[in-house]
């Protein structure tokens, strides 16, 4: 189907008073709408550094843009051999995954992001999933923390994006995300953030609204407002079509 | 086409899934069973949650039996009294099924308990199948003759609580239609099958129905019982599927009526041969699954509870 440009970014002028290089950010459009012909859909994000100064001497300005779906707890179950089968043996819970995460940046990571940034900003992949707690449960935890990163990453919920973000002059920036079909509604929170030496220097936020629309929403309020109205639908029309294609084909037999 | 599964939360290809219905929809038609233990591996190949595939293969079981019954009921081969007495047992049976289906998601082994129901059931239905029409086929050829005598029931004539069955013939205590009908309740509710395949051969040999009347009133049993079993899903689990049921339900009518077509054209004991092996290539399947180090230890899930 038709992949959809969702967001177009451009610049508005905004004041900058605390920080010298701040990241001005536009939506045109910040909603994702999940209809019946959902296929996935690309951002497209431009974006731009307004400053008062000239250009800092040094090294040169790197972009690093996240965008993270809503986090929930994640169940991590481990297949062990018992009795001769497969069977999930161990389980892991993670405080906080978020459902999508795509990090995507002007440069490689560890170059342009110091840890402690890292860590404050909870940046990367793995800073992204908040596993306190798992510790108690199972001796390998980080194993388990390791496993969704590699799920996730291998059906295209996580992205790891390196030098995709096209930098121009130090200030005009560009990039595009791809979100998978499978996404699951909520407020997608996109941050951007301005490094130089490692050091985050500025930062901006905002949000996408990922929603089911049309059809695909009143049946799933309806499968959870009104589960009995919505099963008892599922039989009517699956009795319809039953008698419907019964009567057809005696109909066409008998011609 | 890609179609945005709103339950299952998946985007799949809206020709696949009327290929799958169609043709799960045309074995149907071919060898007279619901389909549903075919259907349900068939979703989880293809990325549908097993519970949403278990959940909503249910509802398209009850479309497929009520277009079936109507045919039947023209021809008025169904055991009406034998289908109600079948009926409380599967209601009974549906019942804890959903019960140990949501305390087995509680504790993460309800794939596990889904995938070891459909390997052991297909496994026996399937060799029996294969080995009886083997020998049915191997008789034709020698003499042509007369098929086995049916062997005696001793057992079920001696229980209490006895009850005439007009149109089946029998005169029979209703526990062994109501322990039939329990088993089938709870396959129907933890494999999301109808359960025909199961029903039919116990009601020839354990119960001693007539032939002509066994299809019908199984039929007529798996349609509440799964309209049952649709609802106790949709209304505790949250995971019948509207527009994945309404997909494999165009295919799999339009298939029926194919299937029923080139199933006039075959012999019965090569119709028979042909489904047990394809009963037991989908059982090797998912005995395989079990068996072999998959290639990823680890899954996801969400925490217990809803």
């Amino acid at each position: 189907m038709l992949r959809r440009l969702v967001i177009l970014a451009f610049v508005v002028i905004a004041t900058a008073a605390s920080t010298q290089e701040t990241v001005v950010l536009g939506l045109s459009q910040d909603q994702v709408a999940i209809t019946t012909s959902f296929d996935g859909s690309e951002i497209l994000m431009f974006g731009a550094v307004k400053r008062e100064i000239p250009i800092p001497a040094g090294p040169s300005l790197e972009v690093v843009i996240t965008v993270a779906g809503p986090s929930e707890p994640v169940v991590v179950r481990r297949k062990a051999n018992r009795f001769g089968i497969w069977v999930n043996t161990d389980t892991a819970e993670i405080d906080r995954a978020p459902s999508y995460y795509a990090v995507a940046t002007s440069g490689p990571l560890a170059d342009i992001l110091s840890d402690t940034e890292d860590l404050r900003h909870k940046i990367s992949i793995p800073r992204a999933i908040r596993s306190v707690g798992t510790t108690d449960e199972v001796a390998d935890a980080t194993s388990f923390t390791e496993a969704v990163i590699r799920i996730r990453t291998a059906e295209g919920s996580y992205q790891l994006l390196e030098n995709q973000v096209i930098v121009d002059e130090q200030t005009l920036f560009r990039t595009a995300i791809q979100m998978p079909a499978n996404l699951t509604e909520g407020d997608y929170a996109t941050r951007i953030f301005l490094t130089r030496k490692s050091k985050v220097v500025s930062q901006y936020e905002t949000i996408i609204d990922v929603r089911k629309v049309g059809l695909e929403r009143w049946l799933f309020t309806l499968s959870r407002e009104q589960p009995l109205i919505y099963g008892l639908m599922s039989l009517a029309i699956a009795i319809a079509a039953g008698w419907g294609a019964s009567t057809a084909f005696r109909l066409l037999r008998n011609q | 086409m890609q179609i945005y599964l709103p339950i299952a939360e998946v985007s799949v290809n809206a020709f696949v899934l009327l290929g799958l219905g169609g043709l799960v929809g045309i074995l149907s038609g071919m060898f007279g069973v619901g389909g549903g233990f075919l259907m349900t591996p068939l979703l989880f190949f293809i990325g549908i949650p097993p519970t949403v595939a278990v959940a909503t293969e249910a509802n398209q079981i009850v479309a497929s039996s009520f277009s079936g019954v109507l045919a039947h009921f023209r021809r008025r081969t169904v055991d009406l009294k034998m289908g109600v007495v079948l009926l409380i047992g599967g209601l009974i049976g549906a019942t804890f099924g959903v019960v140990v289906f949501n305390y087995l998601k509680s504790l993460g082994q309800v794939d596990l308990l889904v995938h070891l129901c459909y390997v052991m059931f297909l496994g026996v239905v399937g060799s029996l199948m294969f080995i009886e029409s083997l020998n049915a086929l191997r008789k034709a050829k020698k003499t042509g003759g007369p098929p086995a005598p049916r062997r005696q029931r001793g057992w079920v004539h001696a229980l209490p609580f006895k009850m005439r069955f007009r149109t089946s013939g029998l005169y029979i205590s209703v526990i062994p239609p109501i322990a039939v009908g329990i088993v089938v309740g709870i396959l129907a509710a933890i494999m999301g099958v109808g359960g025909g395949f199961i029903m039919v051969p116990a009601m020839i040999y354990i119960l001693g129905m007539p032939t002509k009347v066994v299809v019908g009133t199984s039929l007529f049993q798996i349609i509440f019982v799964t309209a049952f079993t649709t609802l106790l899903h949709a209304t505790t689990n949250f995971t019948v599927d509207i527009v994945l049921a309404v997909l494999l339900l165009i295919g799999g009518v339009i298939g029926a009526q194919i299937g029923t077509q080139i199933g006039v054209r075959l012999k019965a004991e090569q119709l028979r041969i042909l489904l047990a092996a394809l009963v037991l290539v989908v059982c090797g399947k998912l005995a395989l699954d079990l068996l072999l180090q998959p290639a990823e230890l680890y899954s996801l899930g969400a925490p217990g509870g809803h």
